[in-house]
């Protein structure tokens, strides 16, 4: 799937990042599929309401992506934006109390799963519009180098956003304005129940790059570290003033498109096919190479089941946000 | 006091804000090489260069939504749409976007951006160049929207505009870029909410804003002659709105007319009525009166277009069922 010169890469990372960048890196993607799990068990009690769309099955893309970034890169994303906000470092607390509406969230309650912003982390939120933080995503690009900072841009996105205007009109500006920012689409195959087939008139997305005068990639997006070597180039070309670039990573969601979504277009076989390329039981498997013993490993996922637990404790017993707060920020004073 | 035409009033003002704030920067289509399509950034491009006047791409989503994502980043973006008509391509970003990030993020993001677009009939331009939209906007919280009439207004609400930390929609009419007023010299800002009483009077009280004050003007002048005396309001902007100035010039009165040149359905002066009678139900002597465009797509015709648009001649008949 990936082109030979992406697993190459993905190897050296292996060698080269530490140990503890390895452990982190597994960490995180354990923490977001252990936090996914609890909010869906949360939704099905009642406590989380609203649409709510799960990230389980494509964690290897947000932190593999966002692993490669510093601190003061901003990251924009959609309304599957859990694992991206969480990667970028936001408290699984305050996220978690977000998706129960409650005042303690990172948005106060105002935003709910779709609309998670940390700004403080420069996560620079969640948008439910599809497409609709590309622009955005340009902006912020713009304002690093109308302000000659070093620092870039990740915007993620899925597979439905490309028939939008607002990636084509996009990836045009960036390119003709050298902006540095990278764009990754998260290729799950499907937007809601269509195949990318059925609503993208070529397949391999990352050829859209092409037209726009830029790099396109396609990664396996199941493999964190095929994801963190890429965006890792793509990180440094933005860095230096050579402008944007396209990852596509190929990835499936494990769950439905939302909460409320069975997945019935969806053939069991097709779903157990892509089971078996679990991302965090793959990765298991390269930490082994590596010596890393499955028991450190079993430590953090206890550790990280614990930290979930905090969360949703955080969460219910947070307050709601105050009636008379209403109105509040709707304009800045 | 200089005299000096709305489009020089517009140009001061750019000027003068990115003088003084170096995160100010302007980008539209055809706003540098060009001049702007109405000549409002003329010169601009030769202060200040390509770095702060940036002509974009034929791209509205997207020239919208980076002005968005800039403001979010700590720029100070003048978006200049090159007329509101083509804002409709960049509704998503402002309706979706601008309005909703500060409020929808728990007032942790702000937009400080202020969306410039020339609007309005009146030049035998045809359907799709002819529309006043305001109604669109006012509709939505989370936007401020300004309607300069005067030359003096035009400059210092784009001021205000641009030192605004909220998403601003401002909107000038075509027709009044070569109109000319005084301004004064030394520097000073119009505040937003605060609206203008451009004639005093004491029979009816005439509610308008951009173009449409100048209809309101000469109509007060045609009802003097008759013996009424009109007083012409100037919103100056629509959101906020400053209702207390209507209100107290009602109760006064006893007689409103609203006149815009949106269209009459759902147009932004209905809502202006619906507040007087909120407000002010039984100070009135007659229902209130609007007078607008009428519900057609703009012809191109040019007996046809001026029957569509608000007259003088209307408003003095809509006074007559008031007073
Ligand atoms: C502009 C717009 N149109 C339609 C929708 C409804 N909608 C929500 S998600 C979705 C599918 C998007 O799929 P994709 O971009 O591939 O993201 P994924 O859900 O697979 O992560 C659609 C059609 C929307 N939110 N925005
Ligand atoms: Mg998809």
């Amino acid at each position: 799937m990936a082109l030979e010169r992406e697993k190459h890469l993905a190897e050296r990372s292996l060698l080269t990042l530490s140990e503890g960048e390895l452990l982190e890196l597994y960490r995180l993607m354990s923490l977001i599929r252990r936090f996914e799990d609890r909010v869906a068990e949360m939704y099905t009690r009642g406590k989380i309401t609203g649409f709510c769309h799960l990230y389980a099955g494509e964690e290897a893309v947000a932190v593999g992506a966002i692993h490669a970034l510093y601190d003061k890169d901003y990251v924009i994303s959609t309304y599957r934006e859990h694992g991206h906000c969480l990667a970028k470092g936001a408290s699984p607390d305050k996220v978690m109390a977000e998706l129960f509406g409650k005042a303690t969230g990172v948005s106060h309650g105002r935003g709910g799963s779709m609309h998670l912003f940390e700004g403080e982390r420069r996560f620079m939120g969640g948008y439910a519009i599809v497409g609709g933080g590309l622009p955005l995503a340009a902006g912020l690009g713009l304002s690093i180098h109308y302000k000659e900072e070093p620092e870039i841009v990740c915007c993620f996105f899925g597979d439905g956003a490309l028939p939008q205007g607002a990636f084509h009109e996009t990836l045009n500006l960036c390119s003709l304005w050298k902006l540095p920012v990278v764009f990754i689409c998260e290729n799950n195959f499907y937007g809601m129940g269509t195949l990318t087939q059925r609503a993208i008139c070529r397949p391999e997305l990352y050829r859209f790059a092409e037209p726009y005068n830029m790099p396109g990639v396609r990664v396996d997006g199941m493999e964190v570290l095929e994801v963190y070597s890429a965006v890792v180039e793509a990180a440094a070309r933005a860095r230096e003033g050579h402008g944007p670039s396209l990852i596509e990573a190929v990835t499936y969601r494990f769950r439905g498109h939302s909460m409320s979504d069975p997945g019935e277009y969806r053939s069991k076989r097709e779903e157990r096919l892509w089971q078996e390329r679990d991302p965090i039981k793959r990765f298991r498997r390269r930490l082994g190479e590596r010596k890393i013993s499955s028991a450190v490993l079993d430590r953090i996922d206890r550790d990280v089941d614990a930290m979930v637990d905090d969360a949703v404790r955080f969460a219910d017993e947070s307050p709601e946000p105050p009636l008379s707060d209403l109105a509040k920020h709707v304009y800045v004073d | 006091m200089a005299q000096i035409s709305y489009r020089e009033a517009l140009n001061q003002a750019l000027k003068e804000e990115m003088d003084r704030d170096e995160r100010v920067f302007i980008m539209g289509e055809e706003v540098a090489y060009f001049g702007g399509a109405f000549k409002v950034t003329d010169g601009l491009l030769a202060i200040f260069g390509e770095k702060r006047v940036r002509d974009t791409p034929i791209s509205e989503l997207t020239i919208v939504g980076a002005g968005v994502g800039a403001a979010m980043g700590g720029i100070r973006p003048i978006v200049e749409l090159m007329t509101i008509n083509f804002g409709l391509l960049a509704m998503d970003q402002i309706v979706n976007h601008a309005a909703k990030i500060h409020y929808m993020f728990g007032g942790q993001a702000k937009v400080p951006m202020v969306i410039r677009a020339p609007q309005g009939g009146g030049h035998q331009l045809g359907a799709q160049h002819s529309q006043s939209l305001e109604a669109y906007f006012v509709h939505c919280p989370g936007v401020r929207v300004v309607v300069p009439a005067t030359p003096a207004d035009a400059k210092g609400l784009l001021k205000t505009a641009v030192r605004d930390d909220n998403p601003v929609i401002f909107l000038e009419h075509e027709s009044l870029y070569s109109v000319k007023g005084e301004v004064p010299e030394e520097e000073f800002l119009v505040p937003f909410g605060k609206a203008n009483v451009a004639r005093s009077g004491s029979d009816v009280t005439i509610v308008s804003y951009s173009k449409c004050v100048y209809d309101a003007l000469r109509a007060a002048e045609a009802l003097e002659e008759q013996g009424i005396d009109a007083e012409v309001i100037d919103l100056r902007t629509l959101n906020p709105l400053d209702l207390d100035t209507v209100v107290e010039s009602v109760k006064k009165t006893g007689a409103a007319i609203v006149v815009y040149e949106g269209w009459r359905t759902g147009g932004a002066g209905a809502e202006i009525a619906s507040q007087i009678y909120e407000a002010a139900f039984d100070s009135l002597d007659a229902p209130v009166q609007r007078v607008a465009s009428i519900d057609i797509p703009m012809p191109y015709n040019r007996h046809l277009e001026a029957a569509a648009l608000p007259r003088v001649e209307d408003i003095l008949r809509a006074v007559e069922h008031v007073v």
